[in-house]
Order: structure tokens, then C-alpha cells, then sequence
């Protein structure tokens, strides 16, 4: 359908794409179930047993060493070798590369040796890591000749495809839960994209995007180039290993939704370490979700991988999806790596993104009082140990979810622009 | 008790190209195996060996996950709409 608003064509032979770039390529696909191989494509689904699919990279590729890594531009881009492209990016080249800040205070809390945030709350340009993985799946819908992209998204993923569709000149469909923060609403639509407030759960979005990505030819970033934009997940575990000078810590806590980030948070420790960038052993990893949505939780603690769905009812909607994909990878990485889960009230949340802004100067939204709550769970209840060094995965932005915090400013004095209400106010204080 | 069973194009070219079929049955499990016997090569996709629904593979009875109303075992009425979901992710 030629000259229809914002891409929308139709999956008709007759329409043709842009057409796939001719100096960048995405990688081949193999099934992670039945290992079934793929040529380069938007799917992310194995047609033999529906399984996911991952990009193959070419165990005889030419990897940077550490140094030369060091030397690249300030951005998830210096870890181009491990991500699913080949060939230079074109879109999105300043993403990534957040701080990791240390927090000795935090760390106190926690009963632990030290303590850093992975502070993607100030991730480019959206201010969450979903950032990451829009500039993966941005670049492969160019290779692969898609001139729409798209998503279901619970907020901090709207944002992060709508600002890199939009800097990409790039038209976008954004699918997302009708009752989502006003915050992430607008952070959305202000970028011009088409925005679509879908009746019911993320999961009902998922499924209608599900169903969009074989109607409509888009590049649903979560959907069908699935299998390339988590790749950008990884380069959190890359960073973290760069920023604490090419080592790992013993410990990472992450917040938990779909499942993917700590899955790949795995892959992309176990790909350093063969890479002979990093030495010693892979963390342990911890998973984290809101008691009101905490199917992966459920699946560590029963020693299960029969995943459960539930009804998510939780103020942190970043992470409420009820059928997570993905959990059952989650649990097994979590698994594997030695470590546990663990689920936190809403109260206990809102209590974490507190403790974090006090304790670290660092304004989390709900996802990161999920990350900080739990962490504290698993130190009271012995998981986490005296001689750990610990990183907190802090994912998104706290100007997103301020509802969560409102309650901060109930007490907050008034007083008249005079010299002596003020000094009567800090006696009272003292 | 004929329904609607929805295939995503993955799976519709198992179905001799149909991603839309008719179905009958009494539980969703029964409406799967009728389509699996139905379509052979369509049949290993949709169950395991045992007959069972995979990980990967989300059916939904209307609009509803059909795992919040038993599984295979969920009834299903006259008129049903069965939609076949690969499981996705994200966020």
C-alpha cells in the first residue's frame, strides 16, 4: 500500500521494500530448542518446534583484545564483534556505555564487600537499557530492508523505539496497554510516532503483535527481529566487565519481566570469558520481580520449568508480563550460574527506589526498586555473602514512574519567604 | 462443537496454507487433536509426543490464555475463537 501513512504495507508480494542495505548485514539464525538453522531474516520463531532463534556468529570471526576495545568510540558499539551485525551500524551510534557507579553506602545495607549500579537510568536517549537493544534490532531492520519498525512494549521499550525510530527518520507503530503511566505515554507519543493503546495486559499486546508482525511488514523490534535486538542486551555484561577493569564481579542482581536481560546478561559474561577478555568464574545471578508478577520466581523456587502464567497486578508495570517467553532460559541462567530469585511487595519496591536515591544519589522507577528490594531480600535471607561484590542492575529511570514515590512529598513544610519561620523550622529539625 | 482455530503463517503452510480452520471438539485438547490428525506434518508442532502443549506455544480460548482455564483440558464451546501464539518477549 504505497503512500500510506506511517508504512503501513501490507505482506503482499507486489509491495516492495526499501530494500536491505548493501554494506550492513545481520547475522544468520539457528533454533536454541532443535538447533535448526536460518539464513538472515525477521523471524525469531523456529518453524519446526517454535523455538526461539539466535544469531550464529562464526567462531573463526577476528575478536578485539581488550586494548583495542578501550580505544573504540564511547558506545555498546565497542563490542561490535559479539553483537548480530556485520558491517558498520547506521543508526543509533551513541547508545550505551552507562556509568557503573560504586555505592560503599549501599553496600553496607547489603552486608557486602562493594556494591555497583549499572545505571541505565541515564541510558541514551531514553533513559532505560532498552536503549540497547532498539539500536540492535534499528540496525537490523535496515539491513534487513524494513522501512517500519514497531513494538509491544509495557513503557520503557515504547520510549526507547519511538526516539530511535524518530532520530532514524524511520515510521513507527507503538502497541501498549491501555492504562500505562501517563509518563511513559508521553514520552512516547511526543516523538510523532503512531501510538496504540491496546484494551488489556502487556500480554494481550504481545499477542496482537504477534499477529501484526505476520500481517503487516513491519520490524516489530520485540517480535520478529526478537532474535536481534536481545543481542544488545549483552552489552550490559560487556560494560560491567570493561568498567571494574576487565573482571567480573561475583554477584549481579536483575530485574526480571520477559526474561531476556538476564539470559543474556549470561551469554554475554560466558562470551567474554571465552573471548579470554575476563578470567575467573561467571557470577551468580539473581533474578528479581514484584510479588504481583513473579512467574519466574516461582519457577526458581519450585525447581521447575514448567512456567505458570499470571494476571500481573503491580505497580511495576515495566515488569508485568504474565507469560513471560523467556522465563524458562531465566530461570535455567539463574540456575546455572548459582544463583536465586527473589519477589518484593509493592511497599518493599517503593521502599528500594527510596533507598537507592538516599543511599547512591540515583533516581530509579519502579523496575529498580523491584532490583534494590530484592537485592535486600536475598542478603537478609543469606544469598547474598560478606565477600561479595555485587552489581546492581538499575534499568530504568525514576521520572518515568513518579507515582510510585508520590508519598515523598505529603510532609513537605510550607513556610512564608521570612528569615525566622526558616530558622524556627531547622530547630525544629535539629 | 465447531471453533475457529488460528495458525500463524509459520504454521499455516503445515495446513495446506490455511492460517484459519474449523475445529470441533469438547476441550481444547481435543480441538488440537483433531487438527493434528487432520494435518500430519502440522501435528508435532502444535503437541509433543505425549500430547501435551510445548513451552513455546501459547493457545488462546477467545481472549483468554488458555493455561488460566486448564490447558488442553479447558472446555470449549460453540463459536470459540482458538488462536495459536508462538511465545514472544520484551517489555
Amino acid at each position: 500500500m504505497p503512500g500510506a501513512p506511517h508504512g503501513t504495507a501490507l505482506l503482499d508480494p507486489t509491495v516492495s521494500p526499501a530494500g536491505p542495505s548493501e554494506t550492513l548485514r545481520v547475522l544468520p539464525l539457528h533454533c536454541v530448542v532443535c538447533g535448526a538453522e536460518y539464513a538472515p531474516a525477521p523471524v525469531a520463531i523456529c518453524d519446526r518446534c517454535l523455538g526461539p532463534l539466535e544469531p550464529v556468529y562464526s567462531p573463526t570471526r577476528r575478536l578485539p583484545d581488550a586494548a583495542t576495545i578501550s580505544r573504540r568510540d564511547h558506545s555498546l558499539w565497542r563490542y561490535r564483534e559479539f553483537l548480530p551485525l556485520d558491517g558498520p551500524p547506521r543508526y543509533s551510534l551513541d547508545t550505551g556505555m552507562t556509568p557503573l557507579v560504586e555505592s560503599p553506602a549501599l553496600a553496607r545495607l547489603l552486608g557486602v564487600a562493594r556494591a555497583w549500579l549499572k545505571n541505565d537510568s541515564v541510558s541514551h536517549p531514553t533513559l532505560s537499557f532498552k536503549d540497547r537493544v532498539v539500536a540492535s534490532a534499528i540496525n537490523a531492520a535496515h539491513a534487513l530492508g524494513l522501512d517500519t519498525v514497531a513494538c509491544a512494549s509495557t513503557g520503557n521499550l515504547a520510549n526507547a523505539t519511538a526516539a530511535h525510530a524518530a532520530r532514524a527518520g524511520l515510521p513507527a507503530w507503538i502497541f501498549i496497554p491501555h492504562d500505562l503511566e501517563p509518563a511513559k505515554v508521553i514520552a512516547t507519543a511526543v516523538y510523532g510516532v503512531r501510538v496504540v493503546r491496546v484494551r488489556g495486559t502487556y500480554d494481550d499486546v504481545n499477542r496482537l503483535c504477534s499477529q501484526a508482525a505476520d500481517r503487516f511488514k513491519w520490524g516489530i523490534v520485540n517480535v520478529n527481529l526478537r532474535s536481534y535486538y536481545g543481542e544488545g542486551s549483552k552489552t550490559v555484561a560487556f560494560e560491567i566487565a570493561e568498567q571494574l577493569g576487565w573482571r567480573l564481579p561475583t554477584a549481579v542482581v536483575v530485574p526480571m519481566a520477559g526474561g531476556s536481560l538476564i539470559t543474556k546478561l549470561r551469554k554475554g559474561f560466558r562470551e567474554f570469558l571465552e573471548a579470554g577478555l575476563v578470567a575467573g568464574r561467571s557470577p551468580r545471578l539473581f533474578g528479581t520481580q514484584a510479588a504481583g508478577c513473579a512467574p519466574i520466581v516461582r519457577m526458581v523456587k519450585d525447581k521447575t520449568e514448567v512456567l505458570q502464567p499470571v494476571v500481573p497486578n503491580t505497580i511495576a508495570r515495566s515488569l508485568a508480563i504474565g507469560s513471560p517467553a523467556d522465563g524458562i532460559f531465566a530461570s535455567r541462567a539463574i540456575n546455572e550460574s548459582g544463583g536465586s530469585a527473589a519477589a518484593v511487595s509493592d511497599e518493599e519496591l517503593s521502599r528500594g527506589i527510596r533507598i537507592l536515591a538516599e543511599t547512591s544519589g540515583i533516581f530509579t522507577e519502579t523496575a529498580g526498586g523491584v532490583t534494590v528490594a530484592g537485592a535486600l531480600a536475598l542478603a537478609a535471607s543469606g544469598h547474598l555473602r560478606p565477600d561479595d561484590e555485587v552489581v546492581l542492575c538499575i534499568t530504568g529511570n525514576g521520572l518515568k514512574t513518579t507515582d510510585a514515590v508520590s508519598d515523598t512529598t505529603r510532609d513537605l513544610p510550607i513556610i512564608p519567604p521570612r528569615l525566622r519561620d526558616l530558622s524556627a523550622l531547622v530547630e525544629q529539625s535539629a | 462443537m465447531p471453533v475457529t482455530f488460528s495458525l500463524p503463517t509459520v504454521l499455516a503452510r503445515l495446513a495446506n496454507g490455511q492460517a484459519t480452520l474449523e475445529a470441533s471438539g469438547a476441550t481444547l485438547g481435543e480441538v488440537v487433536a483433531g487438527v493434528a490428525e487432520r494435518f500430519p506434518q502440522l501435528a508435532p508442532r502444535l503437541q509433543d509426543e505425549r500430547g501435551g502443549p510445548y513451552p513455546f506455544v501459547a493457545f488462546y480460548l477467545n481472549d483468554e490464555d488458555a493455561r488460566f482455564r486448564g490447558g488442553f483440558q479447558a472446555p470449549v464451546s460453540d463459536g470459540d475463537e482458538i488462536t495459536v501464539v508462538a511465545a514472544i518477549s520484551g517489555g
